[in-house]
């Protein structure tokens, strides 16, 4: 076979090389950035052992921790895959944040009419609601980019801008509840409403709800053809119209169903922890998305994972600023730094495929 | 003229005043990334750089108490920080836009962090120049204190005009923007000309941080820059490229971002979030209407891979 075009088989040996490397490589990338942040924290007068150890006191030393930990990953779980669906089209959508409130505000308000009625249809009506909206918003950037040339990393973050705006301006005005007076909030959903908590582990089902919606994306993505269908037109939106597939309606619904889990991100903050939209949304959870989906190669079970990292990493800082006096961004840092990190390392591991493939 | 008799000319002073001091920062970032896609690199960062300079700005001006000293640190932090970006994408295959993105996380991160202690005190703020010393009516008074920085910023833009067109660093930087290829055939450094564009971008885009502690709003906290840094992306697009037209186009947006506080000014509250939400809407608006699907960027620089 191999003497007919000229084409060697590839040999299988580098191969195996290549494939362990790419899994040495971000680990090692993350050794180097904890060793950067450790001499951050050293600079400033700290311990990294002390500072090391609390943050895996905090993230994972308890069941306490634990709990801060996963009710934190379910939101980042959705925030991520809202940045690996698009991403599997080639696209960088990266206004998480506008969704998710957005969506939060949806559901907030879609179940105010029907008081006192079955918990379970509401509660399916409140997630449904964060989605529409939070798919309308993600879609915007994909008619966009689609119909008029505009970049959609730039255009998703200004329309997470002006999503912030009108959550503001309506749990403000047209949909504040006139009891709520330090913190503007919309009227409270019902209480029976609220998402009931995991038995075992007392953590709210939306976390159940995020860990089947990855599994549904992860098996959609690799053993379906529309997972196939979407890496094609990721791949080249030439190549995906030759072979038939119509591009316009395949980004631009990746971008939906995105938004769509930003938005139920956004609802289940509201059906299981606040009750209420206010500005407790507005807490970063869709920037940090795109950390979780980029550390996670936008791969949905590898998301879980990382959300559960990031989400550790993430409850522990309340810890460090109580026992060490470090403030709150002392996390931001050291997520930057293993976001940088793991960038280089992957276009480091993908050149060295390109190198063992030739 | 007094005060109470000049009505509804309120408005538009408020808004020529507001509209000068909110576009100051965007002359500087936009035109610190217009030099940075010059070379055919985009950096999405410059949101983190700004924050960076914001508080280095801020923070050596509180402990010199000379804020000239705090826009020079503003702007070396930021070179700092483009040299940073300039070298990471320098490695082959690495994806430019995440890069800009994981840059945004650890400037802000670094500038919180180190920035907690500043949050307090009162550092010495820039100087501004009363143009308005003509006149007795205090709206024309306020409206026409000019920060210095104002005027440094058109100077820059009329500068970085005759140094792209008119030197031979600007052409080399313009060819290496261009066609890589043309550049290596000429024996232009590549490499070196992209990580030196991108520290001079970091370099203005801190300064326009500095302007935001040490100017207007005026003082250090972590909800300073709403999206500055990357607006000046869209900017740069919407000025085609063009420093001149990046110095109008950050008047605009300094108008539009002006409305909001304008309109509150003069007792217009119902709308506030909306009237704030003017500048990105304006943005994403002159997006709509300045690409299109056919030949999405015609001005753009040959190497610049604005769609991927």
């Amino acid at each position: 076979m191999s003497s007919i075009s000229g084409i060697e088989p590839v040999p299988p040996k580098p191969l195996v090389t290549a494939a362990r490397l790419s899994v040495a490589l971000p680990v090692l990338a993350v050794l180097l950035a904890s060793a950067i942040f450790a001499a951050f924290v050293a600079l400033y007068g700290q311990n990294p052992a002390t500072v090391f150890g609390l943050i895996v006191q905090g993230g994972f030393g308890s069941s306490f921790a634990w709990q801060d930990t996963l009710s934190r990953a379910a939101p980042l779980v959705l925030v991520g895959l809202a940045v690996a669906i698009p991403a599997q089209a080639g696209l960088v959508i990266i206004g998480g944040e506008g969704a998710l409130v957005l969506g939060g505000l949806a559901g907030a308000v879609a179940t105010l009419p029907f008081a006192g009625t079955h918990a379970l249809p509401m509660q399916f009506l409140m997630l449904v609601a964060g989605a529409l909206i939070g798919g309308l918003w993600f879609g915007l950037a994909g008619v966009l980019r689609q119909y008029r040339g505009v970049n959609e990393t730039i255009s998703s973050l200004l329309l997470s801008y002006i999503g912030i705006a009108v959550f503001h301006h309506l749990t403000e005005g047209m949909l504040r509840d006139p009891a709520s007076f330090d913190k503007p909030s919309t009227h409270p959903i019902d209480p029976s409403y609220m998402l009931p908590t995991l038995p075992g582990v007392s953590v709210h089902a939306g976390l159940a709800v995020s860990l089947l919606l990855a599994i549904a994306v992860h098996v959609v993505l690799r053993y379906t053809r529309w997972g196939f269908a979407l890496r094609v037109v990721g791949g080249s939106a030439r190549v995906a119209r030759m072979i038939g597939l119509a591009v316009n309606r395949w980004i631009i619904g990746a971008s939906v169903v995105a938004g769509g889990m930003a938005g139920i991100a956004g609802a289940i903050e509201v059906a299981a922890v606040q009750g209420t939209a206010n500005s407790s949304l507005i807490v970063g959870y869709g920037y940090s998305g795109i950390l979780v989906a980029f550390l996670a190669r936008h791969q949905p079970l590898a998301i879980v994972a990382v959300a559960l990292l990031i989400g550790g990493m993430q409850a522990s800082a309340s810890l460090l600023q109580r026992r060490l006096g470090l403030p709150d961004a002392t996390m931001l840092v050291f997520q930057g730094l293993i976001f940088v990190c793991v960038l280089v390392a992957d276009a480091i591991a993908q050149q060295l495929r390109e190198t063992t493939r030739r | 003229m007094d005060a109470a008799s000049i009505g509804w000319l309120a408005l538009p002073l408020a808004i020529l005043g507001g509209a000068i001091r909110v576009s100051t920062p965007f002359i500087f970032v936009s035109i610190g990334e217009l030099i940075t896609e010059k070379s055919g690199r985009i950096n999405l960062g410059l949101e983190g750089t700004l924050m960076l300079g914001a508080m280095a700005g801020y923070g050596i001006s509180y402990l010199s108490g000379s804020p000239w000293l705090g826009v020079l640190s503003a702007g070396l932090a930021g070179m700092a920080f483009g040299l940073l970006h300039g070298l990471l994408c320098s490695v082959k295959r690495v994806n430019d836009t995440a890069i800009g993105i994981s840059l945004i996380v650890l400037g802000t991160g670094l500038a919180f962090f180190l920035g907690k202690p500043l949050i307090e005190p009162k550092a010495p703020p820039l100087p501004s120049i009363a143009l308005g010393f003509w006149s007795s009516v205090p709206q024309v008074r306020a409206a026409l204190d000019v920060n210095a920085l104002f005027f440094v910023g058109i100077a820059l833009a009329f500068a970085v005009y005759v140094f792209l067109n008119r030197t031979g660093w600007g052409l080399m930087l313009r060819t290496v923007g261009d066609s890589e290829e043309a550049a290596r055939a000429l024996g232009f450094p590549v490499l070196r000309v992209r990580i030196i564009a991108t520290m001079a971008g970091g370099f203005l885009a801190g300064v326009g941080g500095s302007f935001l502690s040490l100017s207007y709003p005026g003082s250090w906290s972590e909800g300073l820059s709403s999206g500055q840094g990357i607006m000046a992306v869209a900017l740069v697009i919407f000025a085609r490229w063009r420093s001149i037209n990046a110095l109008g186009a950050s008047l605009l947006f300094g108008g539009a971002g002006a409305l909001g506080p304008a309109l509150q000014g003069i007792g217009v509250t119902g709308y506030y979030y909306l009237f704030n939400a003017a500048p990105y809407v304006l943005t994403l608006a002159i997006m709509v209407a300045s690409t299109s699907r056919a030949a999405p960027f015609a001005d753009a620089p040959g190497e610049l891979k604005l769609h991927r």
